[in-house]
C-alpha cells in the first residue's frame, strides 16, 4: 500500500512537471521545471533499487545537460519571448498525433508478455552490491559498446567546438 | 508490489508529452528539452524493466542513452548557437530557407 502511494506520488509529479515543461512561456522557468523533474526521475530510480543510475541522473542531467540549457536559453531574448505565441500554427497536429500515440501504445501494453527473470535477482544485487554488479558486466560483456561510447562522446566534443566557433576572417 | 504496467504506462505519458512538445513549441530550446524528456521517458521504462525482469542489461542500455543524451545535448545546443550567429532568433517557423 505505501509503495503505491509513493509510486503515485511519483507518477503524478513527474506528469505535472512534464507537462509545466513543455507549456511555460518563459524558457527558463522551463528548464527550472526540468530540474525538478529530473530529481523526482532519480527518486524513482532509487525506488527501483538502481542506485547508481539515480547518481548519474543527477550528475549529468541536472549537473550537466541543464547546466548547457541555461547557458544556451541566457541566448533568448525574454521579452520578445513573452509576446508572442508560445506554440507554432501546426500545434493542434502535434497534440493529435501526441494523443494517439499515447492510445495506442498503452492499448498495445495489455497485451506485453514478461520474458523469464534473469539471474539479478535484488538478493544477488545487495550481496555484490549495486554498483560492483553493473561495473562488472559493464566491463566485461559491454565493453566494446562502451569504448564505442567513449568515442561518441569525443565526436560530440570536437563537434560542438566546430559547430560553435567563429568563422575565420578571410 | 508495484506492478510493472504502471512504470510503463507513466513512461508513455511522459514520452507522448515530449512528442507533444517536439511538434508543437515555437522555441527550438523547448524542443530540445522535449527530446530529453523523451529520452528520460524512455529511461524510466528501461530501468522498471530491469528490475522487474532481473537483468542488468536494461540499466546498461539506460547508461548509453545518457551518454547519447550528453552528446546529442552538446551538439544540438551547438547547432543552436551557430543558428543565433546567422538568423539572431530561436524561433523555428522563422527558419526557412530550405522552403521546408
Amino acid at each position: 500500500m505505501i509503495q503505491q502511494l509513493f509510486f503515485a506520488y511519483f507518477a503524478v509529479a513527474i506528469t505535472v512537471f512534464s507537462l509545466l515543461v513543455v507549456t511555460r512561456k518563459n524558457p527558463v522557468h522551463s528548464v527550472m521545471w526540468m530540474l525538478l523533474l529530473f530529481f523526482h526521475i532519480a527518486s524513482l530510480y532509487l525506488f527501483l533499487n538502481a542506485e547508481f543510475m539515480a547518481a548519474i541522473q543527477i550528475i549529468v542531467y541536472a549537473g550537466g545537460i541543464l547546466v548547457l540549457f541555461l547557458f544556451a536559453v541566457l541566448l533568448v531574448n525574454i521579452k520578445d519571448e513573452m509576446k508572442i505565441s508560445k506554440f507554432i500554427g501546426a500545434a493542434p497536429t502535434g497534440f493529435t498525433f501526441a494523443v494517439g500515440l499515447l492510445v495506442v501504445v498503452i492499448m498495445s501494453i495489455r497485451s506485453f508478455v514478461a520474458a523469464p527473470p534473469g539471474i539479478y535477482s535484488i538478493e544477488v544485487i545487495k550481496q555484490q552490491t549495486h554498483t560492483k554488479a553493473l561495473g562488472m558486466l559493464l566491463y566485461t560483456e559491454f565493453l566494446y559498446p562502451f569504448e564505442v561510447a567513449s568515442l561518441i562522446l569525443l565526436v560530440a566534443i570536437i563537434g560542438a567546438i566546430v559547430l560553435a566557433k567563429r568563422r575565420l576572417k578571410g | 508490489m508495484v506492478p510493472l504496467h504502471w512504470y510503463m504506462v507513466l513512461s508513455v505519458v511522459v514520452f507522448a508529452i515530449g512528442v507533444f512538445g517536439f511538434l508543437s513549441r515555437r522555441n527550438i530550446i523547448i524542443m530540445f528539452m522535449s527530446i530529453e524528456l523523451m529520452l528520460n521517458a524512455v529511461n524510466i521504462n528501461l530501468i522498471s524493466m530491469s528490475h522487474y525482469l532481473q537483468d542488468l542489461r536494461g540499466q546498461i542500455l539506460a547508461f548509453f542513452v545518457i551518454a547519447v543524451a550528453a552528446a546529442e545535448a552538446a551538439i544540438g545546443l551547438a547547432i543552436v548557437i551557430a543558428l543565433f550567429r546567422n538568423k539572431a532568433t530561436a524561433h523555428v517557423d522563422e527558419m526557412k530557407e530550405m522552403q521546408g
